[in-house]
């Protein structure tokens, strides 16, 4: 099978240094990798050009990149899911991060955020002559985080740092929650207030993209909402930051006018969360509701009737008594 | 002016223990790697690592017998017994530091069975233990703030009258090639998977710290004894642990058999790997295949088991081959996957002989899958070598700082060293017409590998492949760089790599004709016999003269288990 491959070229070495696109007609096989394809070309082709790859098996995590426009990880995309109808694929450097080489991109500021995060276990106690005891469900769950690899693919189709390249970002966000759910570390409460900063947990916008993008399904963003959950319900004070006042009583304005009206109605959800007044917040609110009118998507400022409220508030009651129940 | 008491190259397990132990002690310690420290190959240890914990009623000295039994005894029992001995300690080490693992219904760790040992010490994080472990040295790192020059490759240990002071190396984001002075100097960098094809190795496996050792007097040991895991994808040879067999998974033929009942009757899957790849092969061999290679059968573990102890298999074996475990058996055969051999050392980590024994380079030092300590010998134990690289990383910083601290910096002309290194890369940048490309001559090379020094080896094969080797020491000198440029230039890296291959290549032939028997790895169809009598001694292999290998021998450690024969 013919492969038409796009690579996205950038040479610090040249006088103006430029990104452009080159071509390559590459003869692959069925089960060739989209980076199978790229070390042919290396390899057979053109030496020059320069990617991170090493273990070919998804657990180095070097090989991150975009093909097609979305970031994967090059050793498990199959290059022949990711052809057209006319046998093209496009390879880009992976997002977010400023290029170095073809497709290298600086993973400097990648790794900042990590060390921002304190990524690393904080016992209060003093160690045990043995093992520290715990729940092997709780291991299992963090099985599933620490099967991150750092390869930086959400980093790369992260909504927000395109805006924002101050947010920590999905990566170092899923590696702080590994030490807020590991039993072992009792920092929860420094830890939690940390990540209420700014560039925190709540700048992320639940786009979606990093947990589409992860390779090894650690669900950044899941991991972001568990986060806000329990700096919630562990009353960690929302701190210095606007948004992360905001976050606290955005979820609580929600869970309040849910659980009284039995629906969500999104002007009160606006008021309650700025504050009715918070002049300079409620008018820069003012554009986002005229354009919602604008295209009838404002909510109607007086809602009819949920049929059957008096039972969703039992339930909420209950909901809410279950969780207080609930040892954090 | 980069200046260090203790420089580590290489930040795989093996390196970052040695780095961490530094660090913790205060020392000036750097580390410098060709990757960033996470994506070491350290990462592709799935399956646990082996500890003796007294308080489960096991004892390090029945962890030490297999080793030793393992190893076909050409492992030095006195190393082998540091390691079992220290292992259950360090083990509670990386859990104190955060290492997750599995548990049991207690919360204490869990283990699970693993092959050539006769209780279930394995501890580990799914299929995922080197991984897990890895990441969680890096925190460590991370926490001491340890300096590490990331996508570094160092290209020459400098070294005077015999003693090593530091390392040239290049920074591959700006081709500037530089001088790190110190006083002590780790190698830690890895295995050399890359000289054959296939292999389950990263490409990042291509002996550099052996090769750097041997050009600057150190001897390598061993290098005949290549593992080859009996489990490994055919094609790309990417690993499925041997987890899945330690969890119960079954090999079967194209008969439908369970084969091993011929080879090893009472541990089965689990005998040692030199065993099960031997049998493998001979199935293979006698037309028991399917379409080469034998089948690994998970199925009767279940779906919950599989995904919670086996998942990463799973996806390897879904992506790769496009085969899902809980459903259908999946072929493997018998791949490339680790070097017994290595840098001679001693329980310390010294590439030197303070009493006289053997010569080497004083100052140096090496631990994980380069050294050879030896504590694997002829076949390492699974989940052998993880322990094998936290143990000897912190025991060669150990030895590294105590070396530091009594002598200073050596006194050279940096400019001198950083002048040859880049005249070096630049004959290699100048060569154009004729020659081969790099990747050609690297695939040139590992398929003679594969072919003369497979899991069954003869005089002739191996004599093919060693003139092969050596014809392509002579074609390296025109090999061909594409890459003219300075930023990131990986082609001119392969380059570099692919000399340290040649020589490891070499080392290996050159032990594998030496060593007239079978023992452990080391399988001859024309000496089918292990034989005590003559071989109970090891190879240490010097470079030079010229281009000559010089030899010499020393003689196995024995401390209390005399040879025997090897039953499974």
């Amino acid at each position: 099978m013919q492969a038409k491959v796009s690579v996205r070229r950038f040479n610090p070495d040249e006088e103006q240094p430029k990104p452009y696109d080159q071509q390559f007609d590459v003869e692959v096989e069925s089960h060739f990798t989209v980076l199978d394809t790229l070390i042919k070309v290396r390899e057979e082709i053109d030496g020059s050009l320069a990617m991170r790859c090493s273990c070919r098996a998804s657990i180095c995590g070097s090989c991150a990149m975009r093909v097609n426009g979305h970031a994967v990880l090059a050793c498990k995309a199959r290059v022949s899911e990711h052809l057209s109808d006319d046998g093209e694929v496009r390879v880009e450097p992976a997002g977010n991060q400023p290029v170095i080489k073809d497709l290298v991109v600086d993973l400097e500021p990648f790794w900042n955020k990590i060390r921002a995060v304190e990524p690393y276990l904080q016992p209060s106690m003093p160690e045990p002559e043995g093992e520290y005891l715990a729940p092997n469900d709780v291991m299992l769950h963090l099985v599933d985080v620490m099967g991150c690899i750092m390869c930086g693919a959400c980093v790369s189709d992260c909504t927000v740092l395109e805006v924002d390249p101050n947010f920590l970002g999905p990566a170092a966000l899923a590696k702080a929650y590994r030490f807020v759910a590991d039993t072992r570390d009792e920092e929860d409460g420094k830890r939690l207030g940390l990540y209420n900063g700014y560039g925190g947990i709540w700048d992320c916008t639940r786009c979606g993209e990093c947990v589409q993008a992860c390779p090894k399904g650690v669900a950044p963003m899941d991991r972001i909402m568990a986060l806000r959950e329990k700096a919630i319900e562990s009353g960690t004070p929302p701190g210095d930051y606007d948004g992360a006042a905001y976050g606290y009583r955005h979820a609580e304005a929600f869970e309040e006018i849910v659980s009284h009206n039995g629906r969500l109605e999104e002007t009160m959800l606006v008021v309650k969360t700025l504050g009715l007044f918070n002049l300079p917040k409620m008018l820069a609110m003012l554009p986002v509701g005229l354009n919602a009118m604008l295209h009838r998507k404002m909510p109607p400022p007086i809602a009819p009737k949920v049929p059957g409220i008096n039972q969703i508030r039992r339930l909420a009651a209950r909901i809410k008594m279950n969780k207080e129940g609930a040892a954090y | 002016m980069f200046s260090h008491d203790v420089l580590v190259l290489g930040a795989g397990l093996a390196g970052m223990r040695a780095a961490l132990e530094a660090a913790r002690s205060g020392a000036n310690v750097a580390m410098l790697s060709k990757v960033y420290p996470v994506r070491s190959h350290s990462n592709a240890a799935q399956g646990g690592i082996n500890a003796a914990l007294t308080d489960r009623g096991d004892d390090w000295h029945e962890h030490a017998y297999d080793t030793v039994k393992g190893s076909d005894f050409l492992g030095d029992q006195d190393a082998i017994e540091v390691m079992c001995r220290e292992a259950g300690q360090e083990l509670i080490n990386l859990e104190h530091m955060g290492v997750i693992f599995n548990r049991d219904d207690e919360g204490r760790l869990g283990t699970r069975a693993f092959g050539g040992q006769r209780r279930a010490r394995t501890f580990f994080v799914a299929d995922i233990t080197g991984q897990a472990i890895l990441h969680v040295m890096y925190e460590q790192i991370l926490k001491y703030n340890v300096r590490v020059y990331d996508e570094w490759y160092a290209t020459t240990l400098i070294t005077d009258h015999g003693r090593c002071g530091g390392v040239v190396a290049m920074e591959m984001r700006t081709g500037e090639v530089h001088v790190i002075r110190a006083k002590a100097v780790i190698l830690a960098t890895g295995g050399l998977g890359r000289v054959f094809e296939p292999s389950t190795n990263a490409l990042i496996c291509t002996g550099d710290g052996m090769s750097l050792a041997y050009r600057a007097g150190a001897p390598l040991m061993d290098m005949e004894m290549v593992q080859y895991h009996p489990t490994t994808l055919k094609g790309s040879g990417v690993l499925l642990s041997e987890g899945a067999r330690g969890e119960g998974a079954y090999l079967i033929n194209s008969r439908g058999e369970r084969f091993m009942e011929r080879y090893a009757p009472n541990m089965m899957e689990l005998a040692s790997r030199d065993v099960v790849s031997r049998a493998e092969i001979t199935e293979i061999n006698e037309g028991n295949d399917i379409d080469g290679c034998v089948l690994l059968d998970c199925r009767h573990l279940g779906r919950a088991k599989i995904m919670e102890r086996l998942m990463y298999i799973h996806e390897v074996a879904m992506d790769l081959v496009g085969v899902d475990i809980t459903k259908d058996p999946v072929p493997i055969r018998p791949g490339v996957h680790y070097q017994m051999g290595g840098i001679k050392t001693d329980v310390d980590g010294r590439c030197w002989d303070p009493r006289g024994a053997w010569k080497g380079v004083e100052g140096l030092f090496a631990a994980g899958e380069t050294a050879c300590v030896s504590v694997h010998g002829g076949n390492r134990l699974g989940a052998n070598s993880l322990l094998d690289t936290v143990i000897f990383g912190r025991r060669s910083a150990q030895a590294a700082m105590a070396y530091a601290s009594a002598n200073n910096h050596l006194e050279f002309s940096e400019d001198t060293w950083v002048g040859g290194e880049k005249a070096t890369m630049q004959t290699l940048l100048d060569n154009n017409g004729g020659g081969d490309l790099v990747a050609k001559l690297r695939l040139d090379m590992a398929t003679a590998m594969d072919e003369g020094l497979g899991v069954y080896r003869t005089e002739e094969g191996m004599q093919q492949a060693l003139d092969a080797v050596r014809g392509m020491k002579d074609r390296f000198k025109n090999v061909i760089v594409q890459d003219k440029g300075k930023a990131f230039n990986t082609n001119l890296i392969f380059a570099l790599e692919l000399g340290c291959m040649l020589d490891c290549a070499e080392a290996i032939a050159v032990g594998g004709i030496d060593r007239k028997e079978s023992r452990g790895a080391h399988s001859r169809l024309d000496y089918a016999a292990r034989d005590d009598e003559n071989w109970m001694k090891h190879i240490l292999l010097y470079q030079g003269p010229g281009d000559q290998v010089t030899k010499e021998y020393v003689p196995i450690v024995i401390t209390q288990w005399q040879p025997e024969e090897r039953k499974y």
